[in-house]
C-alpha cells in the first residue's frame, strides 16, 4: 500500500508528458530510494543455543516496504530473530531468503545501544554506515545528507561523548540509514529514551521509513508503540509466531485514539494470557 | 583508566590561567625554607648544601662541559632503552590481545618472568655485559617492557566488545577494525602504561648507573660521593627529579593530543 502511494506521483507527473511504460522505469531508477523495500521470506527456522531451543520454526512473509513490530516476552527469541535476519548469527534450520540478491550495506541494525565510536565525531561516526563507499569522494556529502535527516546537521563536527542519549540514538540512526538500506531492523531502538523523547523518535522512524520506503522490523517491548508505528504486529510465544495481527489504522496516526487502544488491549491480554498458561 | 580520570579532576576547580603556575608554588616554596635553613644555620651544610650552592656547583659542572655530557648520556640510554623495551612490550600486548593462539603461546611465560624484580638480575646483566652501555639499555628496556606490555594487553581486551560487533556490520575490514575501534579503544590503557613505564626507565637507570658506570648522573653522583662533593649529589638527584617530571609532561602533552575525544580530557 505504501508502494502504491510512492510511486503515484511521478506516474502521474509522467502521463501528462507521454504515456508509456519504459520512462515510468527510468523515473523509478533515478530514485532508487523510493521503492528500495526488499521483501523477506522465513520458511521454517530454528536456532538453538545448546540446550536451549530458542525459535522452533518461524514462518514468515514480509512484503517489501511492510513495517512490521515484532513483540513477546522477555527471552522469547526476539533479538535472535533479529540478528538471524541480519545475518549476525547462524541459522541452524530453514531459511531466510530475500527476492534480490542482497549486499551487507542493504541491510543494517540499529540496537538499544547507539554503539557510537566515542573517538570519532559525530560526521565520522555516520560515515561508518557507508560501508565499503566510506573512502569515496561523496561520502561527506552523503553523510552530512543523513544527520540532515534526523535534524542534526549542527552536531556534526562535535564528540558523541557531548551529545544527549536521544541525539546520539539519532546519530546512530543517520548511519543506518546513509548506504540507502532496503531493510532496517530495529531491536528496542528506543528502550533507554524517556517517554517524551521516545514519541519524537517514534515519530522519525516513522517519517524516514514513510520517506525512504525500506522494510522495517522493530523489536520493542512496547505494545503501544507496535501498533503506533507497525503495519502488523507478530507476537513470538513459545519459539513460534503466535500471533500475526494487521494494524489497518491510517497514518499519520493519532496516538491513544480509540482503534489503536482496543487493538493494544486485545495483543496485550494475548501477552499476559500467554503468561498465566506457563 | 582511573588514572586518566584522576588527573583530569583537580582541573575542574582551577583558573586556566594560573594553571602553569599553581603547580610550581609548593617546590618553589620548598626551596625558600630550605635556603633559609641553611642559611641561619639551622641544617648543618655537611648533611644538606644550601641551594645556592647546589646552584653553584651545578654552574661549575656547566662550564666544565661535565654536566652537559652526562645528562646527554643518561637521557640517551633512557629514551633508547624505553623505545627498544616499549616498542617489544607494545608488540607483544598488540599480538596476545589479538590472537589467542599468541597469547596460549607466549603470556604464562611473560607473566612468570614479570614476577622476577628485573633489577635483582644486575649482577648476572653485569656478568654477561659488564658495565657497557648495552647493559643499562637492556636493564631500561627489561622494566619498560611489563608495564607496556600489560597495558596494551589489558587495553585491547577491553575494548567494547559491541562497539566491534557494530564494526563488523558495518563491513570493515581486519585493519580498518583496527584502526578505527580496537587502537583508539585502547589508547587510554596504554597511555597508563607510558607514564607507568617512565617511572620505571628512570628508576632503573638510576640504579644501574649507580653500580656499574663510567658516565651518566648517577655516576657523576657517585663519583661526588667519594670525594665527598655533596653539593654535586644533592644536584644529581634534583635534574633526576626534573628529567622525571619531563617525561612525564612529555607523555601529558601526547596524551591531551590523541585523546581529545575522551570527556576527561574536554574543556569545560
Ligand atoms: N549468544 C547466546 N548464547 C547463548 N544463549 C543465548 C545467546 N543469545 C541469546 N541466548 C538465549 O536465547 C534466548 C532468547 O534471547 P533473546 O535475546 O533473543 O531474547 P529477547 O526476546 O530479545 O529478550 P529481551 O526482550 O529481554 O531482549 C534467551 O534465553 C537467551 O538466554
Ligand atoms: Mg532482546
Amino acid at each position: 500500500m505504501q508502494t502504491a502511494l510512492r510511486t503515484a506521483l511521478p506516474e502521474t507527473e509522467l502521463a501528462s508528458l507521454a504515456n508509456f511504460a519504459p520512462q515510468t522505469r527510468v523515473v523509478r531508477e533515478e530514485r532508487p530510494a523510493q521503492a528500495s523495500g526488499l521483501p523477506l521470506s522465513i520458511r521454517g527456522l530454528r536456532k538453538s543455543f545448546g540446550d536451549n531451543e530458542v525459535l522452533r520454526g518461524i514462518d514468515l512473509h514480509i512484503p517489501a516496504g511492510q513495517f512490521v513490530a515484532i513483540v513477546g516476552k522477555s527471552g522469547c527469541g526476539k533479538s535472535t530473530l533479529l540478528r538471524l535476519i541480519a545475518g549476525l548469527e547462524k541459522i541452524d534450520a530453514g531459511s531466510i531468503s530475500f527476492a534480490d540478491e542482497v549486499k551487507a550495506e542493504d541491510i543494517r541494525v540499529m540496537f538499544q545501544e547507539p554503539r557510537l565510536l566515542p573517538w570519532a565525531r559525530v560526521l565520522a561516526n555516520v560515515e561508518v554506515g557507508l560501508g565499503r563507499d566510506r573512502a569515496s569522494k561523496d561520502a561527506d556529502a552523503r553523510a552530512e545528507k543523513a544527520l540532515n535527516e534526523v535534524g542534526l546537521a549542527d552536531k556534526r563536527d562535535q564528540w558523541p561523548s557531548v551529545l544527549s542519549g536521544g541525539q546520539k540514538q539519532r546519530v546512530a540512526l543517520a548511519r543506518a540509514l546513509v548506504s540507502r538500506p532496503r531493510v532496517l531492523a530495529f531491536d528496542e531502538p528506543l528502550g533507554a529514551l524517556d517517554a517524551l523523547t521516545r514519541i519524537s523518535m517514534q515519530r522519525l522512524l516513522e517519517r524516514v521509513w514513510r520517506d525512504q520506503g525500506f522494510t522495517a522490523i522493530l523489536v520493542t517491548h512496547d505494545v503501544a508503540e507496535a501498533v503506533a508505528l507497525a503495519d502488523r504486529v507478530l507476537v513470538i510465544e513459545d519459539g513460534r509466531i503466535a500471533h500475526d495481527v494487521t494494524v489497518n489504522a491510517a497514518r499519520p496516526r493519532e496516538r491513544g485514539s480509540a482503534e489503536l487502544a482496543s487493538l493494544e488491549g486485545s495483543i496485550l491480554r494475548h501477552l499476559l494470557s500467554a503468561e498465566d498458561r506457563t | 583508566m582511573s588514572l586518566i580520570d584522576s588527573i583530569a579532576l583537580p582541573r575542574n576547580f582551577r583558573l586556566p590561567r594560573a594553571d602553569g603556575l599553581v603547580q610550581w608554588i609548593v617546590p618553589l616554596g620548598i626551596i625558600v625554607v630550605w635556603q633559609i635553613a641553611c642559611v641561619t644555620g639551622f641544617v648543618p651544610t655537611r648533611v644538606l648544601p644550601a641551594p645556592s650552592d647546589v646552584a653553584l656547583a651545578g654552574w661549575k659542572l656547566l662550564l666544565s662541559g661535565e654536566l652537559v655530557r652526562n645528562i646527554w648520556v643518561s637521557f640517551w640510554r633512557a629514551s633508547i632503552g624505553f623505545l627498544i623495551g616499549g616498542s617489544i612490550g607494545f608488540a607483544f600486548g598488540l599480538a596476545n590481545g589479538l590472537s589467542q593462539l599468541s597469547a596460549k603461546l607466549t603470556d604464562t611465560t611473560l607473566q612468570m618472568v614479570r614476577n622476577v624484580p628485573h633489577l635483582a638480575l644486575i649482577p648476572l646483566v653485569i656478568l654477561w655485559f659488564g658495565i657497557d652501555e648495552s647493559a643499562k639499555l637492556f636493564l631500561v628496556a627489561l622494566g619498560v617492557f611489563f608495564p607496556i606490555y600489560l597495558n596494551t594487553l589489558h587495553g585491547i581486551r577491553t575494548v567494547d566488545p559491541q562497539l566491534i560487533e557494530m564494526g563488523r556490520i558495518y563491513g570493515m575490514t581486519d585493519s580498518e577494525l583496527f584502526r578505527r575501534v580496537i587502537f583508539p579503544g585502547a589508547l587510554p590503557s596504554i597511555f597508563v602504561g607510558i607514564r607507568f613505564a617512565l617511572g620505571i626507565m628512570w628508576l632503573t637507570l638510576i640504579v644501574a648507573e649507580t653500580i656499574a658506570a663510567s658516565s651518566g648522573l648517577g655516576y657523576m653522583a657517585m663519583q661526588a660521593r667519594e670525594f665527598m662533593l655533596i653539593d654535586v649529589v644533592v644536584l644529581s638527584i634534583l635534574i633526576y627529579a626534573l628529567l622525571g617530571k619531563l617525561a612525564d609532561s612529555a607523555s601529558r602533552v601526547l596524551e591531551r593530543a590523541t585523546l581529545s575525544w575522551h570527556p576527561a580530557f574536554q574543556k569545560r
